[in-house]
């Protein structure tokens, strides 16, 4: 928010070519200028006041140098730079023309300190600079930031704004500014003051919500009932908006179940194995996208693109190589491919304990991938999350073309259905076998990339996984990836709503005991597969 | 002597059973070592060659204890084809009654001197025993929860299990899940079981100093020999009807079935038998080893136990007890040598023994046997 404002007004200052020519002139401006860099703290309020009135926006650099704690004041003849740090060195411009000062160095200059209180003064005065900005969505974000501090001169300049103001939302919150002062004013009409606080039910401010507050005690019945009204409907507004978040979560937990049992799904439903490794193939595919950043830290933006097909691959490999070497010999024996395939999770866990180290390694998030999507006040979903859950809807989408479409998948699906019968007419089956394996594992390194953006990435990172995708997948119903589908996201969903009420731990225990229960309900699962067998 | 070799034939040695040929001479070899180890350490001054430590005593102790546990799993997964991958959840509960136990012997020795409530009771300020700690200051009483608790867990798991012909991977997966739950349960405080910490500290069991030596040798034998009175019983159990029975589920639950058998009943039985050897070998460890937590719980522990059974050669009973002791022996050797390769000893052990050991190392002995005699008759034929 902060850096996003400082943003905005480094553009703004691009924007207007005025700037870049301005020099002081006044007498009274420059002595300013001068006052503020020597001035104590208690003395600066009055100076920065004067400048606003003065200066109008054109103080903006200034001010959003000195909030951000970056103005300095020249020692010898006062004069004002703001600090630059581009790449890691540090530099020195003038404030109003941008002119690099490049003979200064740390011990020339004094930093112009600031506290909070004056860093309070400067969000509001910001703010009503910024008022006047070209941009509707700056308009919009000083509006919200002018409620924190509303006084008698904000509410003539935003009613002089309301007046021209084209854009409707930044009008809305303008008029919301305006009845939230209204609201708290004893000297306006009973009934004007009602009519605001009505007004003020459509919003989930928080700052309105305290002034709601705060007016139910207040000594006129009518505005306090009109108050307490207003506050349950935005109260409810918020329940509906928490209950959206905790659905997200959810269905973010979901897509990672999603994404981390999928694999396991696709072997275990067409070889009747578990693969144990499994968690070591995610995270393979996390160490993976470590590497790749590592190449290339220059291109963070686009180390994920690089790293998904790399994941796959090798990830990928990794599970043919398991599959000629050991799962194949041991056809026919479910429990001691269980017990071959823990040991490959140990030695390929030991592995990367001794390439890299038993501590967690850095990955790098995206700058795309980075920051939230505010949808208003109570609610915004961070973009890893929710790139992610698209990520994995997806994969899970591909991977159904490619078993209903493709030539293999037709294989595959039929080695799942009737092993035997398959072999018969002529379908390959240790082929089949050896890349259905491939696919699982290298789908489980993909996991592993999109893993990386949300956990820390260890050697026991697959480890966390192995039991619940299992869980998942026998929930689901085995060799019915829909099934999967549906038990990630109830299963990630249900957990989500219970850890308000129990806490994580206990959450994630009566999830597994509730699978437990499940499984002696239904053996096969949601979706079972019909057959006649007679186990 | 007579006697005894009669009644140890009783429990079918002599049926031509490949491992009960060696159970006698094993019985033996494991009794009289035992005795000389707990001899050579009361009776031998400290400089002679034949002295054993008192730490490895408690060390062989604790293998002892690991093959009890190492007996239970091939008793269900030897016998009867159930891949218990949650002993170890039997195992801790087991170690947690007698915890208890010792715990409320601590009385007010404790660091906060309560008289009635353990260390980290008070340290929680809790006013009060929870219910499930009454009576776990009488002996006979905190043994008989040790036995029954992970009995009743593995009944009413079983029950359920096996009647809905859960079974093969998805049993396996769930046990995992089992000791899973109990591990995250344990770790919160909440539970009452001194979370993350576990229980420890313990001073004294049925007045014995738990640091003095004749108590750690005394405890030693106890195992030996109860683990060589397990061994009998369930050879015996094995061997008799019920263990037919057993067998026959084992390879062909369907027929076995068919035939009139409620392979089910078989099956809980014979689980909760299991799961109870697992509780003694817990209440036998915790002594010795001085500390139960919430890690005994976890998943790779209990898939551990499944190694040392597959190394010594599963349905042999004999065999399980051999490799959990040379594969813990090999452990301790390992990590105080090279503390990084143990793991990878470890996963190389599961791949090769499921690989080219199927019968484990009883299993190769009599494959060399008969090789030789196959070999020799050739030469007698030529």
């Amino acid at each position: 928010m902060k850096y996003l404002i400082v943003l905005c007004c480094f553009l703004h200052v691009f924007l207007q070519p005025a700037h870049a020519a301005l020099e002081i002139e006044s007498h009274r401006e420059a002595d300013l200028y001068t006052e503020l860099a020597g001035a104590k703290l208690n003395k600066m309020i009055p100076i920065l006041v004067e400048l606003e009135t003065l200066k109008g926006e054109q103080i903006l650099p200034l001010f959003t140098l000195l909030m951000a704690g970056n103005l300095y004041y020249v020692k010898a003849d006062k004069a004002l730079v703001g600090k630059a740090n581009e790449q890691g060195a540090t530099s020195y411009k003038s404030v109003f023309t941008q002119e690099e000062r490049p003979e200064l160095g740390k011990k020339d200059v004094k930093k112009v300190r600031v506290n909070n209180k004056l860093r309070s003064h400067l969000r509001t005065a910001i703010a009503r600079i910024q008022l006047t900005s070209t941009s509707p969505v700056v308009r919009e974000k000083a509006v919200r930031t002018l409620l924190a501090k509303l006084d008698p001169k904000t509410i003539v300049l935003l009613a002089d704004r309301y007046a021209i103001e084209p854009h409707r939302e930044v009008k809305n919150a303008i008029k919301l500014a305006l009845a939230l002062y209204t609201a708290t004013q004893t000297q306006q009409s009973i009934s004007d003051r009602v009519m605001a606080i009505e007004t003020l039910s459509t919003s989930l401010e928080n700052q309105v919500r305290n002034t709601l507050v705060q007016l139910t005690q207040d000594t006129h019945q009518p505005i306090a009932l009109a108050a307490q009204k207003s506050l349950t409907q935005i109260e409810q507004r918020a329940q509906r908006f928490a209950l959206v978040d905790k659905l997200f979560f959810g269905l973010s937990l979901g897509s990672v179940l999603l994404l981390a049992s999928i694999g396991l799904a696709i072997t275990f439903g067409v070889m009747g194995v578990i693969n144990m490794a499994h968690g070591e193939m995610i995270m393979l595919g996390a160490y993976t996208t470590y590497v790749v950043q590592l190449m290339m830290p220059n291109y963070i933006d686009y180390s994920l693109i690089v790293a998904i097909p790399a994941a796959f691959v090798v990830s990928g490999l990794m599970g043919i190589l398991v599959e000629r070497l050991v799962i194949c010999r041991l056809h026919g024996r479910p429990l001691e491919t269980l017990l071959a395939t823990f040991g490959i999770s140990l030695i390929l866990q030991q592995l990367v304990r001794t390439v890299f180290s038993p501590l967690n390694r850095q990955v790098s998030t995206p700058s795309w991938m980075s920051g939230s999507w505010e949808i208003n006040p109570v609610l915004s979903l961070t973009l890893n999350r929710l790139y992610i859950l698209a990520f994995s809807l997806a994969i899970f989408f591909l991977l159904v073309m490619i078993l209903k479409k493709t030539s293999l998948g037709l294989n595959v699906r039929a080695v799942a259905q009737n092993r035997a019968m398959a072999k018969v007419m002529g379908v390959k089956t240790h082929r089949v076998d050896a890349l259905t394996f491939g696919l699982g594992s290298g789908i489980a390194g993909i996991a592993g990339v999109a893993l990386s953006q949300l956990t820390n990435v260890g050697p026991n990172l697959g480890q966390a996984y192995i039991i619940d995708s299992f869980m998942v997948v026998v929930f689901g119903g085995v060799g019915n990836l829909l099934g999967t589908l549906v038990a990630a996201f109830s299963l990630g969903i249900g957990t989500k709503f219970l850890e308000p009420i129990t806490g994580a731990v206990l959450a994630s225990i009566i999830v597994l005991v509730f699978i437990i229960l499940f499984i002696q309900k239904r053996p096969k699962g949601l979706f079972p597969q019909k057959g006649r067998a007679a186990e | 002597m007579k006697g005894i070799i009669h009644f140890v034939r009783g429990y079918g040695f002599s049926q031509g059973h490949e491992a009960g040929k060696y159970t006698f001479p094993f019985v033996l070899l494991l009794l009289a070592v035992s005795v000389f180890a707990a001899a050579a350490n009361t009776f031998l001054p400290v400089d002679s060659a034949l002295y054993v430590s008192t730490y490895t005593i408690t060390l062989l102790g604790k293998y002892l204890c690991y093959a009890m546990l190492a007996l239970a799993v091939d008793i269900i997964w030897g016998y009867c084809g159930i891949l218990s991958l949650g002993h170890g959840a039997f195992f801790a509960l087991g170690g947690y009654g007698m915890g208890m136990y010792l715990m409320r012997q601590i009385g007010d020795r404790g660091v906060y001197g309560h008289p009635v409530l353990p260390d980290f009771m008070v340290f929680l300020d809790w006013q009060t025993l929870p219910w499930f700690w009454q009576g776990m200051d009488h002996f006979g009483f905190a043994m008989l929860m040790a036995l029954f608790v992970p009995g009743l867990l593995a009944f009413v798991f079983g029950w359920l299990a096996f009647r809905s012909r859960v079974t093969g991977v998805y049993l396996s997966i769930m046990t995992q899940a089992l000791t899973y739950a109990l591990l995250l349960s344990f770790f919160r405080n909440e539970m009452g079981f001194g979370g993350n910490n576990g229980l420890t500290d313990f001073k004294e069991i049925l007045g014995f100093d738990l640091q003095a030596d004749s108590t750690r040798v005394s405890l030693f034998l106890i195992t030996a020999l109860l683990l060589v009175v397990l061994l009998l019983v369930s050879q015996r159990i094995l061997s008799s009807q019920f263990g037919k029975v057993i067998v026959a589920i084992r390879d062909a639950e369907p027929r076995a079935r068919f035939l009139g058998y409620r392979t089910e009943r078989y099956k809980v039985w014979l689980f909760v038998y299991s799961a109870v050897i697992a509780g003694i070998a817990g209440a036998l460890y915790v002594p010795q080893v001085g500390i139960i937590n919430p890690s005994e719980f976890s998943p790779i522990n209990s898939i551990e136990i499944v190694i040392w059974v597959a190394v010594g050669g599963r349905g042999t009973l004999i065999g399980a007890i051999l490799g959990a002791l040379l594969v813990n022996y090999a452990k301790t050797r390992f990590t105080a040598i090279l503390p990084d390769a143990w793991l990878f000893a470890l996963g190389a052990l599961f791949v090769l023994v499921t690989l080219y050991l199927p019968q484990g190392l009883i299993g190769l002995v009599s494959q060399i046997k008969h090789k030789w005699q196959q070999v020799r008759r050739k030469e007698v034929g030529a």
